[in-house]
């Protein structure tokens, strides 16, 4: 194969591949949370625009887009236009490390079903989640608004909140896998290994955090409507609205792909390789897998959306820091307890 | 590797492409008719009341403060964790001596009440002793 198609072209293609996909994720996720809010709250959802209302989304973001871009006169133009860009382009970044099967051979080399297989992947997912604080945080301050700056100074204190036992989780998976790369990780959970048994509670301690980190309920005080308006939104209109919408519903499925490759032992399905398959076929049947466990996750976060309510500011508060942050570190004493007596 | 991190970027780039796009497309679709009501700042229909930088709770800047120390905590303790088989006993020991000094940290900071975010009945510091001598005549 010429090094040009090896290099440039391949590369190329999985990126616009995996862009597309995730776009077309985020609509039909939008689209399964507004018909599951109706399902539990007994009532349609929508239901007009194309078969079971699935062109919903894109009705939404062509009336979004035809709408006035208004813009308060003390507003902060560029840090305003600057904060949903940022978003929704930290949203869209994480994704990249992720691995979708195993490398299959294709016209005699091998060639990953990932972006990029960098060895420090865990480190790069925890960085490009910290850098998504400032998206919500720069639009509090730059809309020149009560209810902005009030909802970007909650959004910023909770977000580094749950970012620590975010991160003492994730510790206690490298000190189990000795490494960082999420390829050798997906790996090491082949057969019955999944991440999941090996390290509960901090498996419970990282859902809860993803949660906490994309803002979604219980943890949606950022842009509490009853108290906030629209919290950190709500001088956004039109474009850039559908923006942070965006940014919201990718973070969700990046948090479950995340949560997937840790915890649920990635795109492995419990002992494919000894079935005795064609490797193409192997492949397939990982990424089917693999989108089957990031949907079963994603409707976790919509069900639990529309069945818990909100927690009271000082509930998150010592949530993060007298139970969720002890317990990580609990959790990461006993792992490295274990792994020296196992040795 | 090198072109690994290659493809990040410019997957990054596609999505910053894609961001731009959008703006640009929006540029043409969106109508433009500025009035005074629509560019001021929102309050309920009401007009805005003082600043909009108010006061706020001055536990968001100790929480702040907090999560600084312990990120950097859990910054020393990743490549620990990485080699943390290969080197066993000593280096738990050495880190456990590290985490049991930051803990000592973590108590004195709940003892002393900082994140407590709710004080039904703050404590307003008051000195007892006189410093000076208020001659009563």
């Amino acid at each position: 194969m010429p090094a040009a198609v090896q290099y440039i072209i391949i590369p190329l293609v999985k990126v616009v591949l995996i862009q597309i996909t995730l776009l077309i994720g985020v609509a039909l996720t939008v689209w399964l949370e507004r018909r599951t809010a109706g399902f539990i709250q007994d009532r349609y959802g929508p239901n007009r625009v194309g078969p079971f209302g699935l062109l919903q989304p894109v009705a939404d973001v062509v009336k979004l887009f035809m709408k006035e871009d208004i813009v308060p006169e003390k507003a902060n133009k560029f840090i305003h236009s600057l904060a949903p860009a940022i978003s929704v382009t930290i949203a869209l970044s994480t994704i990249a490390v992720i691995p979708f099967a195993d490398p299959i051979q294709l016209f005699g080399s091998e060639f990953k079903l990932q972006i990029a297989d960098v060895n420090i992947g865990i480190l790069y997912i925890l960085a490009m989640v910290s850098l998504g604080v400032y998206g919500v945080t720069l639009s509090g301050w730059a809309s020149n608004n009560k209810y902005s700056l009030l909802g970007g100074l909650r959004s910023s204190a909770q977000m580094i909140s749950y970012e620590l036992s975010m991160g003492v989780a994730v510790l206690g998976i490298i000190l189990v896998n000795g490494t960082f790369e999420l390829d050798t990780i997906v790996q090491n959970q082949a057969g019955w290994k999944w991440n999941i048994i090996l390290q509960p509670v901090g498996f419970l301690i990282f859902l809860t955090a993803a949660f906490a980190e994309t803002n979604r309920t219980p943890f949606d005080l950022p842009e509490a409507e009853q108290e906030l308006v629209g919290g950190y939104h709500t001088e956004y209109s039109s474009l850039k609205f559908a923006l942070f919408f965006l940014s919201e519903y990718a973070n969700v499925i990046v948090s479950a792909c995340v949560i997937t490759t840790l915890y649920l032992g990635g795109y492995q399905f419990p002992y494919l390789q000894t079935f005795g398959l064609s490797p193409v076929l192997v492949s397939i049947l990982q990424i089917i897998t693999f989108l089957i466990k990031i949907f079963i996750i994603v409707f976790f976060f919509i069900w639990i959306r529309w069945t818990v309510p909100r927690f009271r500011y000082d509930q998150l508060m010592v949530l993060g820091w007298k139970v969720m942050l002890p317990l990580a570190l609990a959790n990461l004493t006993i792992t490295a307890i274990i792994v020296t007596l196992l040795k | 590797m090198f072109a690994d991190y290659g493809q990040i970027l410019v997957f990054m780039l596609f999505a910053i492409a894609f961001v731009a796009i959008a703006f640009f497309v929006a540029l043409f679709l969106a109508p433009k008719k500025p009035s005074y009501s629509k560019e001021s700042t929102y309050e309920c229909g009401e007009d805005t009341e003082g600043e909009t930088w108010v006061r706020f709770n001055v536990r968001y800047y100790v929480v702040a403060l907090i999560f600084i120390i312990f990120d950097v905590e859990v910054v020393f303790l990743f490549p620990w964790a990485v080699v943390f088989k290969e080197l066993g006993l000593f280096a738990f020991v050495e880190m456990a001596v590290f985490l049991i000094i930051l803990i000592l940290g973590f108590v004195y900071v709940l003892a002393k009440g900082d994140l407590q975010w709710d004080k039904p009945q703050p404590v307003i510091p008051e000195l007892k002793r006189q410093i000076f001598k208020v001659d009563s005549n």
